[in-house]
């Protein structure tokens, strides 16, 4: 039984449709959950944590669902978001009761050891807390508990590189023992991509991309040349084409390899480079 | 153990990964009989996804560099001389093909390209 499974997810809202999510996610693995603003991101991880109702479909964490029972549910789930979800005039220490008396496996000892690490004040107010501060003060307060899931919610958004890389190094010592998992959302990957097993990418509330991180990077190529030169079967395998007055950028399934000849560069993409053109591509008018 | 990653090489990860090891295996560098960190434990330190580090794993394995027991680990097996000969010869012949290659490209004597090959061989 894999720790998360998510079976077609879907929300209706008035303006908006998350539309058919599903994917499992094994013990021990991380998945980058990838899309631009507003492509659903944070519905889905919601919609995981089981804070708001799915229209359709089921999420099971360790086998279970949020509606069988909601406290055991959620005890398994470390929830880190783009913004502090304590009470502003809250302190450290008023943090560590209130967590005392949710959760049954919080640890005092885990929580203030995370505070002298992170050189976090016991007694000064959360609102007074730096945007790096309130991160940590969040993380401090998932990693005092045993939990099986940890969902980060564009969690190190305007984070300098030097935190952005101890998470780094948080989430893999998480799944280090094989048992706990990562899901978190981001729109913009850069370092975090390295340590991602899988991505999910989305757009407008509809999966474009499912797999393995190196199986997706292996799929594409990032391709740049003279905009004059490219042959018409070639263009018409190109996603999201973009020009400029004196050149142009796409990706190409890398299947399509021999429609290159030796006319153009041939770069390995990142997942941003992909994300970015399979967007452009759906400006474009395309539709994959 | 040495092991680093490049971010600008065209070689995915996984074969950065696989062809480091191997190349400590074939030279030496890290004896027969070794048990290397585990799938996780590399991950962890360089960074990298487990998918990545297994992928390597099981390519070294499969090309019978390593052998990987459950509860012990994944170890060095004795390298075979014919395979790292066979190893070194391929990697003589992609470099001198370049040289070669590069060398008609410019339109270049035989002459003076065995020129060059001693001038260096003696350097």
């Amino acid at each position: 039984m894999e720790l998360l499974e998510v079976k077609n997810l879907s929300k209706h809202y008035k303006s908006f449709d998350l539309m058919d999510i599903s994917f499992t996610l094994p013990r021990g693995y991380i998945m980058g959950y990838v899309g631009p603003n507003g492509s659903g991101k944070t519905t889905t991880l919601n919609l995981i944590t089981g804070i708001v109702k799915c229209s359709d479909g089921e999420v099971y964490i360790d086998g279970h669902t949020c509606k069988e029972d909601v406290k055991t549910y959620r005890e398994q789930i470390g929830y880190v978001g783009d913004e502090s979800y304590f009470p502003d005039n809250f302190t450290a220490k008023n943090i560590r009761l209130a967590l005392k008396d949710f959760y049954t496996t919080f640890s005092e000892e885990k929580f203030n050891a995370f505070l002298q690490k992170w050189n976090l004040p016991e007694k000064k107010q959360v609102k007074d807390f730096s945007r790096g501060m309130k991160v940590m003060l969040m993380f401090a307060s998932v990693l005092s508990r045993d939990t099986k899931l940890l969902i980060l919610d564009e969690a190190t958004n305007g984070l300098d590189p030097v935190m952005r890389m101890e998470i780094l190094r948080l989430l893999q010592e998480y799944v280090m023992d094989g048992q706990r998992s990562v899901i978190f959302s981001t729109h913009i990957l850069s370092d975090l991509e390295q340590i991602a097993d899988y991505i999910y990418f989305i757009d407008q509330g509809r999966t474009i991309l499912h797999d393995a991180k190196d199986e997706i990077i292996e799929s594409f190529l990032l391709v740049k040349g003279e905009s004059g030169a490219i042959p018409p079967a070639l263009k018409r395998e190109l996603i999201g084409l973009e020009e400029n007055a004196y050149g142009f950028e796409a990706i190409l399934p890398s299947g399509r390899a021999e429609l290159l000849g030796n006319a153009f560069l041939v770069e390995k993409p990142n997942i941003d480079d992909i994300v970015i053109h399979f967007i452009k591509n759906r400006e474009n008018g395309n539709r994959i | 153990m040495k092991i680093i990653i490049s971010n600008q090489s065209e070689l995915p990860i996984y074969a950065q990964i696989r062809e480091q090891l191997k190349e400590q295996m074939l030279n030496g560098r890290i004896p027969e009989g070794t048990t290397l960190p585990s799938i996780r434990q590399l991950a962890k330190e360089t960074g990298v996804s487990v998918i990545t580090t297994t992928r390597a794993y099981s390519e070294l394995e499969a090309e019978g560099f390593i052998a990987t027991m459950q509860g012990k680990g994944s170890v060095v097996l004795p390298t075979d001389n014919k395979l790292l000969r066979e190893q070194y010869l391929l990697r003589i012949e992609e470099g001198l093909s370049t040289a070669i290659d590069t060398a008609k490209a410019m339109g270049m004597s035989r002459e003076e390209l065995t020129g060059i090959f001693h001038n260096l061989m003696d350097a």
